[in-house]
């Protein structure tokens, strides 16, 4: 039994007319994070006490930056969609809400675009 | 519109206190703890890309031991949150309600949080 109509039911988008985007998004990305973390915590333990050549090294490598750059668009959207519901449930004030959600998806933004360019600019010798 | 008198959901003060809240109140502050470590990874990146001066500030505030202490945190914190994670991926596939496994799978993840910790910092150390 169900009291939506079914074309409600066909768009699935509920009331707050996104439907589960922002859930399916975060679970996306958690399971990319699964081997992307334990492959880059893995990476940052074989550098520890690495010179600025060896790290530089170790970024540039073609997998290793491609991986890098993938681990930090995921981080990053992941972040921002978490930090969303944690604002949305905890402050009330509507102002103050919307204030933070955008703070947190400006940040992640714009550390997510210059940790990419700093891993390109790295890959391609700069 | 106006908001009648509906009933509450019990208040959090009324529940009996399980640990299996604590980890899950947990794993939203690793979360945020984790979105404000990221300035540290960018910082780091950010740093290699700039230049040798750069990056051996980034490495002697990282090496510091209160450098050290904050990175250890981190380092719990992301696999605290990565392992909860995983249990909480079980959940959305709709396994792992019965309360035995629920607080076996709490006690897993503590460990697993641990154990990988300890792993990455005595490998780190260079002693394994």
């Amino acid at each position: 039994m169900s009291y939506r109509s079914p074309l409600a039911r066909a768009r699935g988008l509920g009331s707050a007319r996104e439907g589960a985007g922002h859930w399916w998004a975060q679970r996306l990305t958690a399971v990319a994070l699964v081997p992307l973390c334990l492959w880059f915590a893995t990476g940052l333990v074989g550098l520890v006490g690495a010179d600025h050549a060896a790290v530089k090294a170790w970024v540039g490598m073609p997998i290793n930056a491609a991986l890098l750059v993938v681990l930090i668009v995921a981080v990053f959207h992941h972040a921002q969609l978490g930090l969303q519901v944690v604002i949305e449930d905890y402050v009330h004030s509507e102002g103050l809400k919307i204030a933070g959600i955008m703070i947190g998806k400006f940040a992640a933004i714009l550390l997510g675009l210059a940790g990419v360019f700093a891993v390109l600019k790295i890959s391609f010798g700069g | 519109m106006t908001t009648r008198d509906r009933p509450l959901s019990p208040h959090l003060q009324i529940y009996r206190w399980q640990w299996t809240m604590l980890l899950s109140i947990v794993h939203r502050m690793t979360g945020v703890a984790l979105a404000f470590g990221t300035l540290l990874l960018v910082w780091w990146l950010v740093a290699a890309a700039a230049g040798p001066e750069a990056f051996a500030r980034v490495q002697a505030v990282m090496g510091h031991w209160f450098g050290r202490l904050v990175l250890f945190g981190f380092t719990w914190a992301l696999f605290y949150h990565l392992a909860n994670g995983i249990r909480h991926l079980f959940w959305d596939a709709g396994r792992g309600y019965d309360l035995p496994t629920g607080y076996a799978s709490a006690w897993l993840v503590v460990l697993a949080s641990l154990v990988l910790t300890g792993l990455a910092w005595l490998a780190g150390y260079g002693i394994i």
